[in-house]
């Protein structure tokens, strides 16, 4: 048994230590909103926050979270209204929207980091997640228009 | 506002298909040739027929029943938009529920009657249908009003979910009337509004934002792959590495060990191993010991089959069009062009690996899907039952795309998990779960194609000859469009009908057999023969020495909607002026799906790579309902369709998919998106499709660009090897 915390909630769960971040995530949390893509950290679908550092949960093994803390897409806001979801929304960023909660946790972590990032660090913050809709143009205004709105209240 | 399937147990799912209670539902049976109205009724009394496109509840709330898949293309958006403008709806209390399994209630008037989601029909053969089933709603909430206030129904107007007497000053919400409003006769040929009064219908996402936006950004949207029932088991399947092997024999000894694993089961298509959780399935998976039976198996790879495809080319295949004199007419030429384009097999790669869920119980079903075939995949499950299909409840959720996979005419996936629900003799509600790899190793690829093409140009530089010759798999045989003729004209729509002024046309087809699933994928033919005919305009162009839009433009005088597109992105694109150093524009204008679509493309070689800068579109689709949409349709189109002419290709290697992940099968990633601009032309024809047509033009609009760049044209697809 180990115990992870997961949006500020801690869970005993009952895994081999071995199991993917992102199978406990879905199957033994049950929370859904993190992907599955490809299970090799290269589509990005499974994006979740380590301790404010994206990560690809498909490849992290539940030994090593320790004592991280882990946040995913549910864990961003109670209600939508973080500003990259706000910017996803308002520029109607997802198609099929199974890309997005990657693509936003990703977002959210580059804009933690750098608040206004280049367009060429968006590209690079923004490369491992694959979006086979195509909606990278708006992504990429989206995480702008984010960052200014964050700016603003700032 | 929007309130979709948020939740996943199965009392919810129940509770959504139950809301009714004492609300309005008009049904639309059925539909005409043109989508008209045959036949209306009403269910006045709340008993529940999950049979309609729109509901009204006592509160307001309106409900749309979309009987097509929403897998990202905006469809839920643009069916409500329709409703919603007619029934003079508030679009903050608009819902959007998937359909379940009706031909009769559901079909698709664009494919024969079946219901389904395909061929960028959605909107082209709801349009009439729809906007009446709002219409018809409206027109009866009217009469409620006019009945409950005495006054005549010509006095009153409607506002979003209000029914106002102006004289009066009285108002009615919608949800105060409905009950009334059931217990009223279903009027007949209700009028539709006149265009120039639609509220929703033309507006931009300030309006009518898409329905699924919210739940798609805070990871509440709920795809099959999120759907979990009490005691359900995941499985995973070992497949035959080889398309058309079996098993011999098997060992699930070591499977059974792994913690978590319930059970290993052998089905038709491999061997299933169920457990508590995917992880456990997966270990369990690879922990099975499987002997292949290769012996009716697929053993070619890519290589040896392009190689039979450059034999076949040689020899003559179907006639499908016979213009004048070809051969003649070449032999004439000034000049001569002769050109072979090569296209790779291409793997939908839907972001949702395949997947499916089945409740199988005594002498019923459910089925929790992506259903963008819903009858077919329902008949298929009902076969393996041995139950009717109106025993099956096909639950539709949220595609994470698809791109036509999800339309498997054998219904492959759906099958494969029905037969493991059966083989555990529904002990458990089963998920399967495809891994990437078993998604994209499991064929119903784009076919690999080859265009044979020879043309001859005049002295003036204008062509007088188009030869062309296509090679590639039949990929309707074995399904409900098999014309049984030997052809498969998606094989060469698109270029047995290029439009191009030019007296002596040649087209035939060879359709060898290969041992290699294939199906449509977005935008069918067209991905190969937009390319194969753009591009060979080009070259014939350039061998004129003459400019590609002009080119075009003389061949052209006769198809007045393809022509404006083209120049309106010529226009927009600043054709003619010069790109920035080290750019080149290449121009390719395609019709598909009765859209037109025109793309310019500015592209640059860094790193001995292409580089597309910038694209620019003119699209006309008819009267555009939700123009954003559109755009972002656009938008994805291009990536889409680029990401497949720089890096796409499944290779097989003695039969064996290698490419079978996102690390050896390259998608177009986030740096490489070029800036899209998208101009919609204003137009008063019937809506046609959006979600397909502007995937052929990117490919060939690029080439096109490095053509004028490089001199050097491109015929072999990927760009990038
Ligand atoms: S599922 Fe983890 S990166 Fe694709
Ligand atoms: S929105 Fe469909 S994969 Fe990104």
């Amino acid at each position: 048994m180990a115990s992870i915390t997961i949006n500020g909630t801690s869970h005993d769960v009952t895994a081999d230590p071995a199991t993917p971040l992102l199978w406990v995530i879905r199957d033994v949390v049950g929370l859904t909103g993190t992907k599955y893509g490809c299970g090799i950290a290269q589509c990005g679908a499974c994006t979740v926050h380590l301790d404010g550092a994206p990560v690809r949960s498909c490849s992290v093994p539940l030994s090593a979270v320790g004592t991280k803390h882990v946040t995913t897409i549910e864990g961003l806001s109670v209600d939508s209204t973080h500003a990259v979801q706000q910017a996803w929304v308002e520029l109607q960023v997802p198609q099929c929207g199974y890309c997005q909660s990657g693509q936003i946790m990703s977002a959210v972590a580059l804009l933690d980091r750098k608040p206004s990032p280049t367009d060429a660090e968006i590209d690079s913050a923004m490369q491992g997640n694959i979006c086979r809709c195509g909606t990278y143009q708006r992504i990429h205004a989206a995480v702008q228009r984010a960052a200014e709105m964050k700016r603003a209240i700032a | 506002m929007t309130r979709f399937l948020t939740t996943v147990s199965r009392r919810d799912f129940v509770r959504v298909g139950l809301v009714l209670g004492g609300g309005l539902m008009v049904s639309v049976y059925g539909c005409g040739p043109n989508g008209e109205e045959l036949q209306t009724g009403t269910t006045p009394d709340g008993s529940l027929a999950p049979n309609a496109f729109l509901r009204i509840d006592t509160n307001g709330n309106v409900f749309v029943t979309s009987k097509h898949l929403e897998m990202g293309q905006g469809v839920h958006t643009g069916l409500a938009t329709i409703i919603a403008d007619e029934l003079d709806a508030d679009w903050s209390r608009v819902t959007v529920e998937g359909a379940g399994a009706d031909d009769k209630k559901y079909g698709n008037s664009k494919i024969g009657g079946m219901q389904g989601t395909g061929g960028s029909t959605a909107i082209a053969n709801s349009w009439t249908q729809h906007r009446t089933a709002g219409a018809t709603a409206r027109a009866m909430l009217i009469t409620a009003a006019a009945n409950q206030w005495s006054v005549p129904a010509a006095e009153l107007i409607t506002e979003p979910g209000e029914v106002v007497h102006a004289a009066s000053k009285r108002r009615a919400t919608y949800g105060s009337l409905v009950t009334a409003a059931a217990a009223l006769p279903v009027p007949a040929n209700v009028p539709l509004k006149d265009p120039k009064s639609f509220r929703y219908i033309g507006k931009d996402k300030a309006t009518t934002p898409r329905v699924d936006a919210k739940a798609k950004s805070n990871g509440t949207a709920v795809f099959t792959q999120d759907v979990k029932l009490p005691g359900m088991l995941t499985a995973v399947v070992a497949h035959a590495p080889l398309f058309g092997g079996t098993v011999k024999s098997f060992d699930g000894a070591r499977a059974k060990a792994v913690p978590g694993v319930v059970d290993v089961v052998q089905i038709p298509t491999g061997i299933a191993v169920l457990a508590q959780h995917f992880w456990a399935a997966k270990q369990g998976r690879d922990a099975l010991v499987v002997q292949w039976d290769n012996a009716s198996a697929n053993t070619l790879g890519t290589a040896e089959i392009m190689a039979q495809y450059r034999d076949a080319a040689q020899k003559p295949g179907i006639g499908i069009r016979n213009d004048g004199d070809a051969e003649k007419a070449i032999a004439g030429a000034a000049t001569t062009v002769e050109a072979t384009y090569e296209f790779p097999f291409l793997a939908h790669a839907s972001m949702e690996p395949l997947n499916c869920v089945v409740e199988l119980k005594a002498d019923s079903a459910s089925i929790w899907n992506s259903n963008q075939f819903p009858t077919v995949d329902r008949g298929a499950v009902a076969k393996v039952f041995g139950f009717e299909p109106e025993k099956i409840t096909m639950h539709t959720v949220f595609a994470g795309g698809s791109f036509g996979r999800r339309a498997n005419p054998h219904s492959d996936y759906v099958v494969e998990a029905a037969t493991i629900a059966k083989a555990i003799s529904g002990r458990a509600p089963v998920k399967l779960v495809w891994t990437r790899e078993d998604d994209t190793s499991a064929g119903y690829f784009r076919p690999a194609m080859l265009h044979r093409l020879r043309g001859g140009v005049d002295a003036a530089g204008m062509p007088v000859a188009w030869w062309q010759r296509v090679v590639g798999q039949n990929m309707m045989i074995g399904t409900m469009f098999d014309s049984k003729d030997g052809k498969d004209p998606s094989a060469y729509e698109g270029a047995a009908d290029h439009p191009y002024e030019i007296a002596n046309v040649f087209l035939d087809a060879v359709f060898p057999k290969v041992g290699v699933p294939v199906q449509w994928w977005r935008s069918v033919g067209n991905t190969h023969t937009a390319f194969a005919v753009e591009m060979f305009v080009d070259e014939m162009a350039h061998a004129a020495g003459k400019d590609p839009l002009e080119f075009r433009r003389a061949l052209l005088t006769k198809d007045p909607r393809r022509l404006a597109v083209m120049n309106l992105a010529a226009e927009k694109a600043g054709w003619g002026t010069p790109a920035a150093a080290g750019r080149a524009r290449g121009i390719a204008v395609h019709k598909s799906f009765d859209t037109y679509v025109a793309e310019v493309a500015e592209v640059s070689i860094v790193n001995g790579v292409p580089r597309v800068h910038k694209v620019t579109c003119a699209v006309d689709c008819g009267i555009v309902v939700n123009p954003d949409v559109v755009r972002a349709q656009v938008e994805g189109a291009v990536a889409f369709g680029l990401g497949a002419a720089l890096y796409g290709r499944i290779d097989i290697d003695k039969g064996r998919v290698v490419t079978t992940n996102f690390d050896r099968y390259r998608v177009l990633r986030h740096a490489e998106m070029p800036v899209v601009d998208v101009h919609i032309v204003p137009s008063g024809e019937a809506p046609t499709g959006i979600g397909e047509p502007a995937t052929p033009p990117i490919g060939p609009a690029v080439a096109n660009a490095l053509l004028a760049l490089t001199g050097k044209p491109t015929r072999t697809l990927p760009l990038v090897s």
